[in-house]
Parts: structure tokens; C-alpha cells; sequence
């Protein structure tokens, strides 16, 4: 299926494809058969891709189309209606701004502005090192600590413009420090 | 629909029609012009979403969308009310909330029917009375080998959605994303073998009322036109 799929391609596509995706790719070719070939079975599909692999690939809705025989924009456009699906790798740091009611009102969208800018990229994208991903979630439930992040697991409170700057800067020494103690042990 | 007639009377205009149609095209038929963008001839059930069709029905509590009421005997409309214009004036100024004005440079300039609706309930086509949106959109989507669509021109009224997803052969449009941020997207078309169908049938761009989806090629040479 997934060979068959890949030689439909034309050659810049087929190179847009790298090792990481392609094993995402076959892992879901070889799941797929499991699953009942029924428009319904749309969503928990989509759903099952992306507890496994963190996200969606965009051949993997291809193929999901193919096997529960609907098109590829229809899957598209429902698993772009839903919130909980992504289309590119999560980052190893994943940034959650919270933008519920009180942090909305304690100003989350300058904070969720500011990691755009300090990062580089808009929220729902990865950084191309695949450090950090950005996105913006409702109430995380602690609106007394507004406006408040999540980073990987730990809630950061009072989020302020220098405190983003903090953030970052401690995970970019914590990954300095990992490296040199790395670099230690092999010496 | 039943050969059985029935006769309604339209702003002091007697029409007798088969029973069973939707009051819009009826009046349609028999010049009674109200303005419409989401409603297609033959369609089963219209998704009255633009809410343009707006008419008074004696006996019935407030406005009612033409487009979803059925003709019954003895029916008495009104189209040209104050008060209907008034409400058809709120919603074209909500959907238009969001359009950038760029006609001079739009492709469908002069045949574009939101134009005409403007004229028809005298209103701008940039409303002034609406804090307006831009839609953070790129300007042009392109990659469907046959149609590019511009996503800030979209009023979203779905008939090429509609209109595709009707004809058995070819690419299928669908919309995505959702809110305010919803476009209508043929996503993955590129890469879809269904696509080349598309070349011979144009039939979404043909019901765009405005100049949102068109072909490439007409798109291309009217680029190259305005320059």
C-alpha cells in the first residue's frame, strides 16, 4: 500500500519524504488493515495515528482515505475542524500557551506572541530543530497562577514577556549541560 | 414535488407553482428577484446560510429564509418590506465584514453577483458599520493542478462544495479548518490521480458567485492582464 502510494508520487515529493516520516508511514500502512473500512471509523483512526505517532503525517490521511474509501479533503477538512489533531511532529519541549478566560485576561496572547518571536515560529508549528513546539490550549485549570504555560510538564505561573525569555534560556543551558556531561562520559 | 398546483401571491402578484417547491425559486422563476448566494437550483435541502432570501410570510412569526420554506395554497409573501430590506442589510454587512474591497484587481469583477446583491440592498461592499476582519489567509492557494482559490474573497457559501461533491467523477472539495478560520480547501489535490478530471469540468468556479475559485489558466491570463 505504502509502496504503491510512494511511486504515485512524482520525484519532489517522494524526496520531501525522510526516513522519520517514511517509518511513521509504514507503521500506520502495516495498522491499517486492522481497522474496519467504514467512513466511521474515520475519527478513531485518526486518533489511533496520532496516540502512536504524536501527529499526522499528510500521506498518512491519504492513506487513511484510501482504505475507508472516502476522499483526501474530506478527511483534511474534519481533522483540521478538530483541535487535538496536529500535522507535524510534537517538539521535544512542548510549549502550551494557556489562553482560558483568566489568562486571556491577564494578557496570554502577548505571552503566546512572545514565543512566537522568540522561537520563530507560529503556534501549531515545530521549530525545524524539533526543540520546541508551540500551541495554544483552553483552560489548563490553574487560573489563579494567570497567565500560565505549560512546558513538556511543568506549569510556569505569572508568565511575564522576560519570564518567556527565562523559559527558553534555562532549557537551552539544561541541553548545554546534558551535551558537555555526554561529552564527559565518552572522554 | 406533486403536478398538483397551488397558488401563493407574492407581493401583490398572483403564482400558481407545483406544490411542494421552495418559495425562493419560485419567485425566481417568476421575476420576483430576492437576493440568494448559498441556494442552488435542485438542491434537496439548502443550508440557508446566507441569510440574504429573508421574506415576510403572513401568518407566520417573524422573518422566514425563502430558500427552506415550502409553497402552500394561499400563501401570502412579502419581499420588499423596510423591515426585510433592513434585515437583508445586516446580514450581506456581516458577510462582507470580512471582504478586502480589492475589486478593480478581482477576476470576477462586474459578473460578480455579491456586487449586484450590494446594489440591490444599497450597501457598500466594504462595510464601515463592522469592525472588519482580515482573515489571516495567503492570498492565493494553487496547489490543484486546474484551480487556484483566493481565501480572503470567500464568502464561505458552500454551492461549490456542494456542486463537487455532487458530481460523481473528480477531486473532491471539502471545507477546512473551522470558525473564523475556515477556507475551503482541496487539499492533497496535487497528489490525487482524481484531480485530472477537473480540467474538463469546472463546475465549482462556475457557481462561485464571487471571484474566490477559478481556473488557473483563466486565472494566469487575467494576472497577466491587469499588468
Amino acid at each position: 500500500m505504502l509502496n504503491k502510494l510512494l511511486a504515485s508520487l512524482d520525484e519532489s515529493e517522494r524526496a520531501a519524504v525522510d526516513d522519520e516520516e517514511y517509518a511513521v508511514l509504514k507503521a500506520v500502512a502495516a495498522e491499517l488493515p486492522s481497522v474496519k473500512r467504514d467512513v466511521l471509523e474515520l475519527i478513531p483512526t485518526l486518533q489511533l495515528i496520532q496516540t502512536k505517532h504524536g501527529y499526522l503525517p499528510r500521506l498518512a490521511l491519504r492513506m487513511v482515505a484510501d482504505h475507508l474509501g472516502t476522499t483526501v479533503s474530506k478527511v483534511y477538512g474534519i481533522a483540521t475542524f478538530y483541535n487535538q489533531f496536529r500535522f507535524n511532529p510534537p517538539g521535544r519541549n512542548p510549549i502550551k500557551v494557556c489562553l482560558g478566560t483568566a489568562c486571556h485576561v491577564k494578557g496570554g496572547e502577548i505571552i503566546l506572541e512572545n514565543f512566537e518571536r522568540r522561537l520563530g515560529i507560529k503556534e501549531n508549528e515545530t521549530s525545524e530543530d524539533r526543540e520546541y513546539s508551540l500551541e495554544r490550549v483552553a483552560c489548563i485549570g490553574c487560573c489563579a497562577l494567570a497567565p500560565a504555560v505549560v512546558v513538556g510538564e511543568k506549569v510556569e505561573a505569572y508568565v511575564t514577556p522576560s519570564k518567556v525569555e527565562g523559559i527558553i534560556t534555562e532549557i537551552e543551558v539544561r541541553k548545554e549541560m546534558a551535551a558537555r556531561e555526554q561529552k564527559k562520559d565518552e572522554e | 414535488m406533486s403536478d398538483k398546483l397551488v397558488t401563493i401571491t407574492v407581493d401583490d402578484k398572483e403564482i400558481s407553482a407545483p406544490a411542494g417547491s421552495y418559495l425562493l425559486p419560485v419567485c425566481l422563476e417568476n421575476d420576483i428577484y430576492i437576493p440568494n448566494l448559498c441556494y442552488l437550483e435542485g438542491m434537496e435541502t439548502p443550508p440557508a446560510s446566507c441569510r440574504l432570501c429573508l421574506v415576510e410570510i403572513e401568518g407566520r412569526p417573524g422573518p422566514q429564509v425563502s430558500c427552506r420554506c415550502l409553497i402552500e395554497d394561499g400563501m401570502v409573501v412579502k419581499t420588499n418590506s423596510e423591515e426585510i430590506l433592513k434585515l437583508r442589510q445586516i446580514a450581506f454587512r456581516l458577510l462582507v465584514s470580512t471582504n478586502d474591497g480589492s475589486c478593480k484587481s478581482c477576476i470576477s469583477n462586474r459578473s460578480c453577483e455579491l456586487q449586484q446583491i450590494a446594489k440591490f440592498l444599497h450597501q457598500p461592499l466594504r462595510t464601515k458599520r463592522l469592525r472588519h476582519i482580515d482573515r489571516a489567509y495567503p492570498p492565493l492557494i494553487d496547489d490543484h493542478p486546474y484551480l487556484v482559490y483566493e481565501p480572503k474573497k470567500c464568502l464561505l457559501c458552500g454551492r461549490c462544495v456542494y456542486v463537487c461533491n455532487n458530481i460523481e467523477k473528480g477531486y473532491k472539495l471539502s471545507f477546512a479548518q473551522r470558525g473564523m478560520d475556515t477556507i475551503v480547501s482541496f487539499f492533497g489535490s496535487d497528489l490525487d490521480p482524481a484531480s485530472a478530471f477537473c480540467k474538463e469540468c469546472f463546475a465549482c468556479t462556475e457557481v462561485c458567485p464571487v471571484g474566490s475559485l477559478s481556473s488557473k489558466e483563466k486565472w494566469k491570463a487575467f494576472v497577466d492582464g491587469l499588468k
